[in-house]
């Protein structure tokens, strides 16, 4: 048995944790939608007929094969795993990397400079190229439907 | 009258090579430099920088633009502050023309195994030392 006053007080601090658990995820996904925005207007800067990103598009440049990267990372899936929900391991090191999917792992695609610095790396091992604004759309629509 | 005198020097001696055979990279220094831990510990663990001598880590912040065949760039500042934390937290031995931790004699000694221990799905690298090392990112690295 409970004493009342001790139950007021449990109950209100789980209210207060689960308020505090949905502004924090409120707050990543307007930076997910806001990095999201700024790859929109890029992606229509570098082509006009640009008409919004495609999770379709995103799978797909996700879990490859491709050609024109390295043979032993020639999909995104070689080190973030073919399912994004789980955990994946870093191809040639072996370490592990947490999941992609949003629903997994709610902190992704949140820190710009972090998300354009990994681009900038992880396009050129796969596709031997940059990644235009329109995959990067794509990558981060695809995910964040996972 | 001779002996005794003998067995006193030589336990001097042994007493003296005692902190020589200790291997020194048994327990380091953890990170404690924050950039480090973060731009350093994406792709592998953040490596302690007492593991290697300072000409080491040298060489290896000049050629970051193709690193072991990838590219950890990072902008002039933050490489700078790494270089910084990592040169004057160094070992004070190792040779500081390998480039590698695992090329390093004290390393290689310790690390004879047979060769598919390297290739398991659990380990993939010899640079994966938290794959045997449990302590390894506090820098723990005592035979457990
Ligand atoms: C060689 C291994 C490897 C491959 C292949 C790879 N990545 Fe990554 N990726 C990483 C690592 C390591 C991280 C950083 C660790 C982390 O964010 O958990 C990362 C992080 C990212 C991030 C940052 C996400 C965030 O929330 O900040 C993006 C974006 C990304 N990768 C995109 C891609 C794309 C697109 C591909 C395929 C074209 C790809 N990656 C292929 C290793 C890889
Ligand atoms: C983009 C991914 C990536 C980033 C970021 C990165 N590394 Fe590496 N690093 C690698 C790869 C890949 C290897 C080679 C692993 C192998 O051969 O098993 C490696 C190997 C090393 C080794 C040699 C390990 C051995 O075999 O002894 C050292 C030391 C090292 N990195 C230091 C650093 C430092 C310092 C930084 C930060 C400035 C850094 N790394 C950032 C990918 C990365
Ligand atoms: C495949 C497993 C494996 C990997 C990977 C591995 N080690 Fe080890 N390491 C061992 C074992 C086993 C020993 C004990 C060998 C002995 O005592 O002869 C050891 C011994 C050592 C020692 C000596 C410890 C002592 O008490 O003298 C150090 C230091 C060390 N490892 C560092 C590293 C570092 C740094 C890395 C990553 C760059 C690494 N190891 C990767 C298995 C591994």
């Amino acid at each position: 048995m409970i004493p009342h006053a001790l139950r007021r007080i449990l109950l209100s601090t789980a209210l207060f944790a689960v308020g505090a658990g949905v502004a924090y995820a409120a707050g990543e996904s307007a930076a997910r939608s806001a990095i999201l925005d700024g790859y929109a207007a890029q992606a229509k800067a570098e082509a006009p007929i640009f008409a919004g990103f495609s999770a379709d598009r995103g799978r797909a440049l996700y879990l490859g094969p491709h050609a024109g990267g390295k043979a032993d990372t020639n999909a995104c899936a070689a080190c973030h795993t073919p399912n994004p929900a789980a955990a994946g391991r870093h191809a040639k090191t072996g370490r592990t990397i947490e999941p992609m999917a949003v629903s997994a792992n709610p902190k992704r695609f949140t820190d710009r400079a972090e998300v354009e610095k990994r681009f900038d790396r992880d396009c050129p091992n796969v596709l031997g190229r940059a990644c235009t604004a329109a995959e990067k759309g794509d990558f981060i629509t695809y995910l964040s439907g996972q | 009258m001779t002996f005794p005198r003998r067995s006193i020097a030589i336990g001097a001696l042994v007493l003296a090579a005692v902190p020589a055979l200790a291997n020194p990279f048994e327990r380091v220094r953890p990170v404690t430099h924050e950039p480090t831990r973060k731009e350093c510990g994406e792709c592998h663990m953040p490596f302690q920088p007492g593991l290697l001598p300072a000409g080491s880590w040298t060489r290896i912040m000049d050629t970051l633009n193709d690193h072991f065949g990838e590219s950890a760039a990072l902008t002039p500042d933050v490489a700078a502050d790494i270089r910084a934390y990592l040169t004057g937290n160094a070992a004070g031995r190792g040779d500081g023309g390998l480039l590698r931790i695992t090329e390093q004699p004290w390393w290689t000694r310790k690390h004879h195994f047979r060769p598919d221990v390297w290739t398991r799905p659990s380990v993939v690298s010899k640079a994966n030392c938290e794959a045997c090392h449990r302590g390894a990112a506090q820098g723990l690295y005592e035979d457990d």
